[in-house]
Protein backbone atom coordinates (compact mmCIF):
# COMPACT_ATOMS: atom_id res chain seq x y z
CA UNK A 1 0.00 0.00 0.00
CA UNK A 2 1.86 3.18 -1.62
CA UNK A 3 -0.80 5.30 0.90
CA UNK A 4 -1.60 5.42 4.04
CA UNK A 5 -3.66 7.12 6.39
CA UNK A 6 -4.02 6.94 10.18
CA UNK A 7 -4.17 8.04 14.05
CA UNK A 8 -0.91 7.76 15.70
CA UNK A 9 2.52 9.46 15.24
CA UNK A 10 4.32 9.12 11.86
CA UNK A 11 6.73 6.38 11.74
CA UNK A 12 9.54 8.16 9.53
CA UNK A 13 11.61 5.38 9.24
CA UNK A 14 9.65 3.15 8.41
CA UNK A 15 8.27 5.10 5.44
CA UNK A 16 11.84 5.81 4.36
CA UNK A 17 12.82 2.57 4.14
CA UNK A 18 10.08 1.44 2.13
CA UNK A 19 11.81 3.28 -0.83
CA UNK A 20 14.84 1.71 -0.58
CA UNK A 21 16.35 0.21 -3.74
CA UNK A 22 19.69 -1.14 -4.45
CA UNK A 23 19.60 0.94 -7.65
CA UNK A 24 18.36 4.04 -6.31
CA UNK A 25 21.32 6.20 -5.58
CA UNK A 26 19.27 9.31 -3.95
CA UNK A 27 16.35 9.24 -1.69
CA UNK A 28 14.15 12.10 -0.49
CA UNK A 29 11.75 12.35 2.40
CA UNK A 30 9.69 15.40 3.23
CA UNK A 31 8.05 16.39 6.71
CA UNK A 32 5.60 18.59 7.33
CA UNK A 33 4.89 19.20 10.68
CA UNK A 34 2.17 21.22 13.13
CA UNK A 35 4.30 24.55 13.18
CA UNK A 36 3.65 27.62 15.76
CA UNK A 37 4.56 30.43 13.40
CA UNK A 38 3.56 34.44 14.57
CA UNK A 39 1.14 34.87 11.84
CA UNK A 40 -0.91 31.54 13.09
CA UNK A 41 -1.12 32.76 16.72
CA UNK A 42 -1.00 30.32 19.86
CA UNK A 43 -1.28 27.22 18.21
CA UNK A 44 -1.36 23.91 20.36
CA UNK A 45 -2.42 21.41 18.20
CA UNK A 46 -4.09 20.84 14.86
CA UNK A 47 -7.05 18.81 14.54
CA UNK A 48 -6.97 17.17 10.76
CA UNK A 49 -10.30 14.93 9.52
CA UNK A 50 -10.55 13.11 6.01
CA UNK A 51 -12.48 11.74 3.79
CA UNK A 52 -10.68 9.19 3.61
CA UNK A 53 -11.51 6.16 1.67
CA UNK A 54 -10.68 9.43 -1.11
CA UNK A 55 -7.61 9.73 0.57
CA UNK A 56 -6.61 6.35 -0.51
CA UNK A 57 -7.74 6.26 -3.90
CA UNK A 58 -6.72 10.13 -4.69
CA UNK A 59 -3.13 9.25 -2.99
CA UNK A 60 -2.90 6.40 -5.40
CA UNK A 61 -3.87 8.83 -8.58
CA UNK A 62 -1.29 11.04 -7.09
CA UNK A 63 1.32 8.63 -7.20
CA UNK A 64 0.56 6.66 -10.44
CA UNK A 65 0.72 10.10 -11.87
CA UNK A 66 4.32 10.81 -10.39
CA UNK A 67 5.28 7.58 -11.41
CA UNK A 68 4.68 8.71 -14.95
CA UNK A 69 6.32 11.67 -14.75
CA UNK A 70 9.55 9.81 -13.19
CA UNK A 71 9.79 6.19 -14.34
CA UNK A 72 11.64 4.08 -12.04
CA UNK A 73 10.37 6.22 -8.74
CA UNK A 74 9.53 4.47 -5.79
CA UNK A 75 6.84 6.79 -3.42
CA UNK A 76 5.12 6.57 -0.63
CA UNK A 77 2.74 9.04 0.97
CA UNK A 78 1.41 9.37 4.76
CA UNK A 79 -1.27 11.84 6.33
CA UNK A 80 -2.06 11.57 9.80
CA UNK A 81 -5.95 12.73 11.00
CA UNK A 82 -6.67 13.15 14.49
CA UNK A 83 -4.91 15.63 17.36
CA UNK A 84 -1.66 16.53 16.31
CA UNK A 85 0.48 18.57 18.46
CA UNK A 86 2.55 21.50 17.76
CA UNK A 87 5.57 20.01 16.75
CA UNK A 88 4.59 16.54 15.43
CA UNK A 89 4.61 15.74 11.62
CA UNK A 90 0.80 15.28 10.00
CA UNK A 91 2.03 14.35 6.41
CA UNK A 92 5.44 12.53 4.68
CA UNK A 93 6.91 11.81 1.61
CA UNK A 94 9.01 9.74 0.85
CA UNK A 95 10.62 9.31 -2.68
CA UNK A 96 13.77 7.67 -4.45
CA UNK A 97 14.93 8.04 -7.75
CA UNK A 98 18.67 7.16 -10.18
CA UNK A 99 19.80 10.62 -8.91
CA UNK A 100 19.02 13.13 -6.61
CA UNK A 101 17.56 15.84 -8.99
CA UNK A 102 14.69 13.33 -9.54
CA UNK A 103 14.09 12.67 -6.01
CA UNK A 104 13.74 16.36 -5.36
CA UNK A 105 11.86 17.00 -8.10
CA UNK A 106 9.22 13.88 -7.48
CA UNK A 107 8.71 14.99 -3.59
CA UNK A 108 7.88 18.06 -4.04
CA UNK A 109 5.81 17.66 -6.99
CA UNK A 110 3.41 15.18 -4.73
CA UNK A 111 3.65 17.14 -1.74
CA UNK A 112 2.50 19.82 -4.08
CA UNK A 113 -0.64 17.53 -5.81
CA UNK A 114 -1.04 16.27 -2.07
CA UNK A 115 -2.14 19.30 -0.77
CA UNK A 116 -3.68 20.82 -3.87
CA UNK A 117 -6.06 17.17 -4.00
CA UNK A 118 -6.85 15.46 -1.02
CA UNK A 119 -9.73 16.00 1.23
CA UNK A 120 -8.43 16.48 4.15
CA UNK A 121 -9.58 19.55 6.45
CA UNK A 122 -7.59 20.95 9.51
CA UNK A 123 -8.98 22.95 12.78
CA UNK A 124 -6.41 24.33 14.55
CA UNK A 125 -6.52 24.68 18.32
CA UNK A 126 -4.91 27.50 20.29
CA UNK A 127 -3.90 27.57 23.83
CA UNK A 128 -6.82 29.26 24.87
CA UNK A 129 -9.19 26.20 24.34
CA UNK A 130 -10.43 28.24 21.15
CA UNK A 131 -10.73 26.21 17.62
CA UNK A 132 -10.85 27.32 14.16
CA UNK A 133 -11.05 25.82 10.47
CA UNK A 134 -8.47 26.49 8.45
CA UNK A 135 -7.31 26.38 5.09
CA UNK A 136 -4.57 25.94 3.16
CA UNK A 137 -3.17 29.18 1.10
CA UNK A 138 -1.60 26.81 -1.61
CA UNK A 139 -4.87 24.96 -1.62
CA UNK A 140 -5.76 25.60 -5.16
CA UNK A 141 -9.54 24.44 -5.89
CA UNK A 142 -9.15 21.52 -8.66
CA UNK A 143 -12.16 21.80 -10.18
CA UNK A 144 -11.07 23.69 -13.37
CA UNK A 145 -8.11 21.30 -14.20
CA UNK A 146 -9.41 17.93 -13.99
CA UNK B 1 -28.63 9.36 -3.84
CA UNK B 2 -26.72 9.94 -0.88
CA UNK B 3 -25.23 13.42 -0.44
CA UNK B 4 -21.87 13.65 1.97
CA UNK B 5 -20.56 16.30 4.09
CA UNK B 6 -17.14 16.85 6.07
CA UNK B 7 -15.32 19.44 7.40
CA UNK B 8 -17.02 22.87 7.81
CA UNK B 9 -20.30 22.00 6.00
CA UNK B 10 -20.95 18.86 7.80
CA UNK B 11 -20.86 21.23 10.89
CA UNK B 12 -22.91 24.10 9.74
CA UNK B 13 -25.61 21.61 8.35
CA UNK B 14 -26.07 19.58 11.30
CA UNK B 15 -25.22 15.94 9.94
CA UNK B 16 -22.76 13.98 7.35
CA UNK B 17 -25.13 13.10 5.15
CA UNK B 18 -28.33 12.84 3.72
CA UNK B 19 -30.39 10.96 1.21
CA UNK B 20 -32.28 12.89 -1.85
CA UNK B 21 -34.10 12.12 -5.16
CA UNK B 22 -32.66 13.38 -7.94
CA UNK B 23 -34.32 13.44 -11.98
CA UNK B 24 -32.48 11.34 -14.22
CA UNK B 25 -29.46 13.51 -16.07
CA UNK B 26 -29.30 15.75 -13.18
CA UNK B 27 -25.50 17.22 -12.96
CA UNK B 28 -23.76 18.16 -9.89
CA UNK B 29 -25.06 21.81 -10.10
CA UNK B 30 -28.58 20.58 -9.85
CA UNK B 31 -27.86 18.81 -7.19
CA UNK B 32 -26.21 21.58 -5.20
CA UNK B 33 -29.72 23.55 -6.00
CA UNK B 34 -32.13 20.52 -4.76
CA UNK B 35 -29.95 19.99 -1.42
CA UNK B 36 -30.64 24.28 -0.79
CA UNK B 37 -34.26 23.30 -1.12
CA UNK B 38 -34.71 19.96 0.50
CA UNK B 39 -31.98 20.75 3.43
CA UNK B 40 -32.24 22.95 6.33
CA UNK B 41 -29.03 25.11 6.24
CA UNK B 42 -27.24 23.54 3.10
CA UNK B 43 -27.28 27.24 2.12
CA UNK B 44 -24.01 27.18 3.37
CA UNK B 45 -23.06 25.11 0.07
CA UNK B 46 -21.29 27.91 -2.02
CA UNK B 47 -22.56 28.43 -5.92
CA UNK B 48 -19.54 26.21 -6.69
CA UNK B 49 -18.43 23.56 -4.03
CA UNK B 50 -15.62 21.34 -4.73
CA UNK B 51 -17.49 18.19 -5.19
CA UNK B 52 -16.57 14.29 -5.64
CA UNK B 53 -18.82 11.72 -7.09
CA UNK B 54 -17.71 8.25 -6.07
CA UNK B 55 -14.17 9.59 -5.05
CA UNK B 56 -12.97 11.42 -7.71
CA UNK B 57 -13.07 15.61 -7.92
CA UNK B 58 -15.69 16.33 -10.90
CA UNK B 59 -16.62 19.35 -12.23
CA UNK B 60 -20.47 21.21 -11.49
CA UNK B 61 -21.32 19.89 -15.36
CA UNK B 62 -20.59 15.77 -13.99
CA UNK B 63 -24.10 14.34 -14.46
CA UNK B 64 -24.63 12.13 -12.08
CA UNK B 65 -26.34 8.49 -11.66
CA UNK B 66 -28.83 6.87 -8.81
CA UNK B 67 -26.44 5.26 -6.58
CA UNK B 68 -23.55 7.72 -6.45
CA UNK B 69 -21.74 9.03 -3.66
CA UNK B 70 -22.02 12.82 -4.01
CA UNK B 71 -19.16 14.02 -1.63
CA UNK B 72 -19.41 17.82 -0.81
CA UNK B 73 -16.14 19.08 0.16
CA UNK B 74 -15.04 22.16 1.96
CA UNK B 75 -11.90 24.18 0.71
CA UNK B 76 -9.13 21.70 1.43
CA UNK B 77 -6.77 21.99 3.74
CA UNK B 78 -4.35 18.72 4.33
CA UNK B 79 -0.55 18.69 4.86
Amino acid sequence: MRVTIGEGPVDLSAILDAVADGAHGAAVLFVGSVRRAPEDGPVAAIEYTAYEAMVREEGQRILDEAVERWPGLIVRLHHRVGVVPRGQPSIAVAASTGHRPDAFDAARWVVDEAKRRLPVWKREQFDDGSARWRENADGAPPLDTV
Amino acid sequence: MVCRFFGRYAEAIGREAVTVRIPDGASVRDVVARLREAVEDASCLPDRPLVAVNRMHVLPKHVVQAGDEVAFLPPLAGG
